[in-house]
């Protein structure tokens, strides 16, 4: 092939050279922008490796299916922990999530920038940013107190506290989101505002929504901090009672991973290794909405 | 859904077209009495002095500069400027006697009877059977759904391109047939009056010339007014146009109505200096 007339001035090397400093220090950096990229990978990953060896060690159906054992006996499963954190989750989604979204609705279509719309918003700010021991406090002045004894319920309500903004704030902004077109559509064809936002608005953000929705789920299941002193924990299966303590996969890792007894410890980093599983499944969850081709 | 207000008021006695141009012979009774003295946004004098009425069963079209006022006429026929922060109107709309901005009406009322087509396609995020079925289900439509949807996709020129996908997404079509999917879903409900804004700016000529098909087969039934930009537009498809411009003497931007005419006069033989040269230069 011809030399290429538009070649280097002469003397200009053309070839790569690792002697050039500045191909050098393009190298070096770029090895550790990747090096330092896996070490951050490493928390995650190696987590996830001794919860596998660790946890997956007593993995089996009986481990979902029989109660926790008392100290210093064997077998047993974690079950009851298993469902009471479902049915604690449950009771938060229940409380947060009509809270939430009606919240949400005010907040993107009828606050606008007014002044309660202002306060909402800053308040929701602050509360996702809030300790969450904070909102097991709250439960427990709120519910435990009044009541006079630890329960399901006050678990449930010291989630969804941590929710309600998580929930509100992520479905406010999938809302506003929705092009002003669409909702000028349906006031066009003599919709009501409601109707409007029930009809056209809120399906469209629904992904969005379920997105949020998803990601404070997955928050709420691994907090310990509100449960220890509203929900407790129980040995038994949960009897339909709310207003009893229930335990939960959290606490129970809290518990029995402090435990002198080796088959506890043992327990303790199987739930770890449940809940880690249920909380990445939401997330997982919450991207396959979001990647979800926008076609409806 | 509107036949409370079609019983209620038979249609007025046309009154004199604006300027003293001779009423053309055909002329049928006034559906909408537009009267509008100004419209303000706040303190802004967005309009003055427009007196339009619309003709039933005739395709009335609005032209003039962009800022003339139009598009804002257009949508204060059924009160889709309420959206907008710091309006307020002074005139009259009279739409089969009854006046539009008593106090007392229900703006999504008239919206119902009223509907619209905007500049760009806005179907809903949903299916494209859904998408028509919206003005039906809003109104609690209680017959065959079926039959209405095709009903209104054939009226709109679309049935032949969609009966097979009427499960697929509304936002899957093409831009054209997004537009027609929009008119479809507003003629669904069987509105007395169809306002469009521009409804083929966002369209290749292709697009346009089958809406514009549309548009005349549909004033068989409906009566239409329009938006647009495109004078050519305005001469197929008008029976009378409307032409704004803007004064700018009074040191802001206030649309006003020069002349409303029937269009093979208005654009044959204008009356006004203004509209000789707003036609003569866009055909230069």
């Amino acid at each position: 092939m011809a030399p290429p007339t538009t070649a280097g001035r002469a003397g200009n090397n053309l070839h790569l050279s690792l002697g050039n400093s500045r191909t050098l220090l393009d190298r070096v950096l770029t090895l550790l922008a990747i090096g330092l990229s896996l070490f951050a990978l490493f928390p995650l990953l190696s987590v996830l490796y001794m919860l596998l060896v660790r946890g997956g060690e007593l993995l089996s159906p009986s481990l979902f299916t029989e109660l926790t054992p008392g100290a210093g006996m064997e077998g047993g499963g974690i079950g009851n922990a298993v469902l009471g954190t479902l049915i604690v989750v449950l009771i938060a989604s229940v409380l947060s999530l009509p809270l939430g979204l009606l919240a949400a609705i005010y907040l993107a279509e009828y606050a606008g920038e007014s002044k309660l719309g202002t306060l909402v918003r800053f308040a929701g700010k602050v509360l996702t940013g809030m300790p969450s021991i904070l909102a097991g406090v709250f439960a427990y002045a709120l519910v435990v107190v009044t009541m006079g004894s630890f329960s399901a319920l006050a678990g449930g309500v010291a989630m969804s506290v941590l929710m309600v903004p998580t929930v509100m704030l992520t479905a406010e902004q999938a809302l506003r989101a929705v092009p002003e077109k669409m909702r000028m559509a349906a006031l066009g064809m003599g919709a009501t505002r409601m109707e409007t936002t029930l009809r056209v608005v809120v399906p469209t953000a629904l992904p969005g929504i379920l997105t949020g929705v998803m990601l404070a789920l997955a928050r709420a299941a691994g907090e310990t901090a509100p449960l220890l002193f509203t929900a407790l924990f129980s040995d038994y299966w949960f009897e339909g009672r709310l207003g009893s303590p229930i335990a939960s996969l959290a606490v129970l890792i809290y518990n029995f991973s402090g435990s002198p007894f080796p088959h506890l410890v043992k327990l303790a980093w199987a739930a770890s290794l449940i809940l880690v599983f249920l909380v990445l499944v939401l997330n997982v969850g919450a991207q396959l909405i979001i990647r979800r081709p926008q076609e409806f | 859904m509107n036949a409370d207000m079609s019983t209620q008021a038979s249609l007025a006695a046309a009154p004199e077209v604006a300027t003293g141009a001779p009423a053309p012979a055909a002329a049928g009774p006034v559906l909408m009495d537009c009267r509008v003295e100004h419209i303000f946004y706040g303190s802004f004098l967005a309009v003055r002095n427009a007196e339009v009425p619309i003709i039933a069963n005739e395709i009335t079209a609005f032209i003039g500069p962009s800022g003339c006022g139009k598009s804002t006429v257009l949508r204060s026929l059924n009160r889709m400027n309420d959206f907008v922060p710091g309006f307020r109107m002074e005139g009259h709309v009279h739409y089969r006697g009854q006046d539009i901005y008593a106090p007392g009406v229900d703006p999504v009322a008239v919206r119902r009877s009223i509907g619209m087509v905007f500049q760009q396609p806005n179907p809903f995020a949903t299916s494209i059977y859904n998408n028509v079925a919206f003005g039906l289900k809003l109104n609690r439509f209680k017959g065959d759904y079926a039959e209405r949807i095709e009903k209104a996709l054939r009226g709109a020129a679309l049935w032949d391109e969609v009966k097979d996908k009427l499960n697929s997404s509304g936002l899957a079509l093409s831009g054209g047939q997004q537009q027609r999917l929009c008119i479809a879903r507003a003629i669904a409900v069987e509105p007395d009056l169809l306002l469009m804004d521009e409804p083929c700016s966002a369209l290749d000529p292709i697009a346009t010339r089958r809406v514009e098909e549309l548009m005349l087969e549909l004033k068989q039934t409906y009566t239409i007014a329009i938006v647009t930009h495109n004078l050519q537009q305005a001469q197929r498809v008008a029976d009378r146009t409307a032409f704004f411009f803007v004064d700018t003497s009074a040191g802001g931007r206030t649309g006003y109505l020069i002349e409303y005419r029937p269009t093979q006069e208005l654009f044959g033989d204008p009356k006004e200096e203004q509209t000789r040269a707003y036609i003569r230069g866009d055909f230069s």
